[in-house]
């Protein structure tokens, strides 16, 4: 069995609608896999389908070589949950949010208090250990999430949008510790709609959007194969950033033309530049950058990933 | 302000709504006549004897106008001030807080006197008072609501948390107990009797029961001038503390 | 299953305080401002007993509901809308069982909590006339359980606290104030007494009563346990089957 997560033709529906429309993922011991996708594209579904917390309505699924149809406690017995959205007791310490947590997973309590210290210390949280979640920051309450997902040690870690909310230095905080945890040997599992993060932290991922996926790769051979080296991004003071369009045929393999501004991309962007300003476009700013996820989404889905 | 109040009901609230009068009705029944049956008669101070059920019935009746305006004035009141920021919205209008605090007030007392009056329908229709009396204990339930109201505004605005509302409802539940409500006041030793007799709701009791049963006197005055003074004490202090927790 | 009662115990270190007013002060106020007060008047007593020794009793048991009500109700409600604590534990390898069974067994520890001190205090009021009254305690449970179940089941089945109310004001009240907690239900209408009869409290109350006081209470007894006990389960599998629908999707 190589990989944890396997999975064929995974469906969810609610109702009448699809949220998963059937797809597949396999994902190996150790590595860092991320589902990529905007709102409503279906990963948290599919977060929760592996968490053993919803019932995939059709397909194939196996958790450690395991059914969660059938064996749910024990592959969730194995796993570490950060939802979405913070479940942590308000009303509770911090600390006791995460000894009482333990407890659910028979940690005796010398063990789970033990623990707790540890990973307090981990995230960083070991100075408010005792005071109460209600008034901690965005920030802290979803590093104490973390801290509480990896309280039975897991095999695998499930991260449902990780940092989002957060500001830039606590996301730099989140990904430091994730990537310790990676090093560790977990495996991670999460989604996000950023591109920084999944590039950051993803040896692989999928990209979905409307329930199915429609790339899957690492972060760079999903940029080789579905973008250009380089991006250049125009704005003109127009309303109509189309009616450039025209005027800038032949400078780029391919355009995006965004409601806001214009994509080239191109292999050498300081080149197709000086060719714009050669024809004498004069947007009123310019921008020259590598390519990234963001393009390879908007290559695949024609939308921007973040509105 | 009370027409923002009416259009945010939903069907769900007019049970709610419902169930708020069905309360004093609840007790009327159990309390009034079915431990009635066990008790029989009672004594009024003045002499009087008139039935149990008689008896509690305008106890029933005050108590409920005095918890119907602090539960729409202390929970709803200090709801939107703390959590909804409704009030900062409306701030930004000229309107002064406590025009805001009498919208607000206007509309518990339009709730509470709908629950009143059709209670007093009941008790004429048990034979309990007469239709007179009946329309004539209606302004005395409206003053009673009033008067909490105001209370409850007052109060709204030194709430610290919801944990106070533990407190605030267990000091409602023992004003209903022991203000005249289930004994006469003269059943209660000396001491108490007078900390009973100086509480507002016995006062609202006292004076809607010496309507309902016919036995106004001199005491009753009292007891709308004791209501009246405490209407303008908290309305006083609520305006003073709403200017100060809403315009800082 | 202990694991989940561990966790509301924990919980409960932070806020019994709170509850200790509305679910022990505020019964012994009645009984002091209702039973001394009113039973004053009621000169002649209950079945050969004073009032107060005969509504004690009847008291405990409502308090039992009181008790189970104020936890099955809103927190319940809240786990589930939005403190998400159910979600929480449903992440951990519990099972909806063990989820809900947690919770369960914390509401009958409270209920032996407050029913304990609520008989010492009856006690020293001398409104115990037998040893049989330690009977209350595992009465108090099942009367608990027979309402908590299936009110926890209503509480998981709704999504605003608009229905608590509604819950509280047309079943919980009515059913406190007509159970023969304060006068005998043979003197109600007899369609509000099948009422009450087919309501749990009543025979909580009858069974408290005749513990307290003393009295056999024969084969109806049995009968009114195994109905008791009808309540509870039938109130287990309508709550487990609520969780599992919100917790499993
Ligand atoms: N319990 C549910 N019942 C009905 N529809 C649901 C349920 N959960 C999710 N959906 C729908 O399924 C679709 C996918 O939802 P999902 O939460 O998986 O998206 P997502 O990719 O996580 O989006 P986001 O980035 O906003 O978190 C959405 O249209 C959502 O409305
Ligand atoms: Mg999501």
């Amino acid at each position: 069995m190589s990989s944890l997560i396997h999975a064929r033709g995974l469906v969810k529906r609610f109702g009448s609608f699809t949220a998963v429309d059937g797809i597949d993922v396999d994902v190996r011991p150790g590595e860092a896999f991320g589902f990529l996708g905007p709102n409503g594209a279906g990963k948290s579904s599919t977060m929760r389908m592996i968490g053993c917390v919803s019932p995939p309505t059709e397909g194939v699924l196996e958790i450690l070589g395991m059914d969660p149809r059938r064996d749910g406690p024990a592959i969730r017995a194995r796993l570490g949950v950060c939802p979405q959205l913070d479940n942590l007791d308000v009303e509770l310490t911090v600390r006791e949010n995460l000894t009482t947590y333990a407890r659910f997973f028979g940690i005796p309590r010398a063990v789970a208090r033990a623990r707790a210290a540890e990973l307090l210390d981990f995230v960083q949280l070991t100075e408010r250990a005792d005071s109460q979640v209600e008034p901690l920051s965005g920030g802290m309450k979803r590093r104490l999430t973390i801290a509480r997902a990896l309280v039975n040690e897991p095999d695998i870690v499930l991260l449902d949008e990780p940092t989002t909310g957060l500001d830039p230095q606590a996301r730099h905080l989140v990904w430091e510790r994730l990537f310790r945890l990676k090093q560790q040997g977990v495996t991670l599992v999460l989604t996000t709609h950023y591109m920084d993060e999944a590039e950051q932290l993803c040896d692989r991922l999928v990209v979905m959007d409307g329930g199915r996926i429609v790339a899957q790769d690492s972060p760079r051979a999903l940029i080789e194969r579905y973008s250009t080296r380089e991006v250049v991004e125009l704005r003109f003071t127009a309303d109509d950033q189309g009616s450039y369009a025209e005027k800038l045929s032949g400078i780029a393999e391919r355009f995006e033309v965004l409601p806001d501004r214009i994509l080239l991309y191109v292999a050498d962007g300081d080149d197709a530049l000086a060719e714009v300003h050669r024809r004498e476009l004069s947007p009123a700013s310019a921008l020259v950058r590598r390519s990234s996820l963001e393009d390879v989404f908007l290559h695949l889905t024609g939308r921007t990933l973040v509105d | 302000m009370t027409a923002r109040n009416v259009t945010a009901l939903g069907s769900a609230y007019w049970l709610v709504m419902l169930g708020g009068f069905l309360e004093p009705v609840l007790y009327l029944f159990s309390i009034g006549v079915g431990v009635g049956a066990l008790i029989g008669d009672i004594t009024l101070p003045g002499g009087e004897v008139v039935g149990y059920a008689a008896f509690v019935a305008p106890a029933m009746l005050a108590s409920s106008a005095m918890s119907g305006a602090l539960a729409e004035t202390t929970f709803n009141f200090f709801g939107k001030m703390k959590f909804m920021r409704l009030y900062d919205g409306m701030l930004a209008t000229p309107i002064r807080p406590i025009e805001i605090a009498l919208g607000e007030l206007t509309w518990a007392m339009i709730r509470g006197s709908l629950y009143s009056a059709a209670f007093l329908v009941i008790m004429v229709l048990m034979d309990l008072t007469t239709p007179l009396r009946a329309l004539a204990a209606f302004p005395a339930t409206v003053l009673t609501g009033f008067a909490f109201g105001a209370a409850g505004m007052a109060t709204a605005t030194l709430i610290r948390s919801w944990q106070d509302f533990d407190l605030i409802g267990s000091a409602q539940f023992a004003l209903f107990l022991f203000s005249g409500t289930f004994v006469p006041a003269t059943a209660y030793p000396e001491v108490v009797r007078w900390v009973v007799e100086a509480s507002p709701l016995y006062r609202a009791v006292d004076l809607v029961r010496g309507i309902t049963t016919g036995t106004v006197g001199w005491v009753q005055v009292l007891d709308v001038l004791y209501l009246l003074a405490l209407m303008a004490l908290c309305l006083t202090v609520a305006g003073r503390r709403m200017n100060k927790l809403l315009c800082k | 299953m202990t694991s989940v009662l561990e966790y509301h115990l924990v919980h409960y270190r932070r806020t019994w305080r709170s509850s200790v007013l509305s679910t022990l002060l505020l019964p012994l106020l009645t009984m002091v401002g209702f039973g001394l007060g009113v039973g004053g008047y009621v000169t002649a007593g209950i079945d050969g007993v004073s009032y107060l020794d005969w509504m004690v009793p009847g008291l405990i048991a409502s308090t039992a509901v009181q008790t189970v009500i104020g936890e099955a109700t809103w927190p319940v409600l809240s786990y589930f809308e939005w403190l998400k604590v159910y979600f929480a534990q449903a992440a951990a390898p519990l099972r909806p069982a063990d989820i809900l069974g947690g919770h369960l067994a914390f509401m009958m520890f409270r209920v032996l909590l407050s029913v304990t001190a609520f008989l010492v205090i009856a006690a020293a009021f001398g409104t115990l006339r037998s040893p049989w009254a330690v009977a209350v305690l595992p009465i108090s449970v099942l009367v608990g359980l027979a309402v908590a179940a299936p009110v926890v089941a209503y509480s998981a089945s709704i999504r605003s606290d608009s229905y608590l109310a509604i819950l509280i004001r047309f079943a919980v009240l009515p059913m406190s104030l007509f159970s023969g907690v304060f006068f005998p239900i043979d003197s109600l209408h007899p369609v509000l007494r099948a009422v009450a009869w087919v309501l749990p409290l009543s025979h909580g109350v009858d069974l408290s009563r005749a513990a307290t006081l003393g009295v056999n209470p024969g084969l109806d007894g049995l009968w009114q346990l195994l109905y008791l006990l009808v309540w509870c389960a039938g109130g287990w599998l309508l709550a487990l089957s609520r969780f599992r629908r919100r917790l499993v999707v």
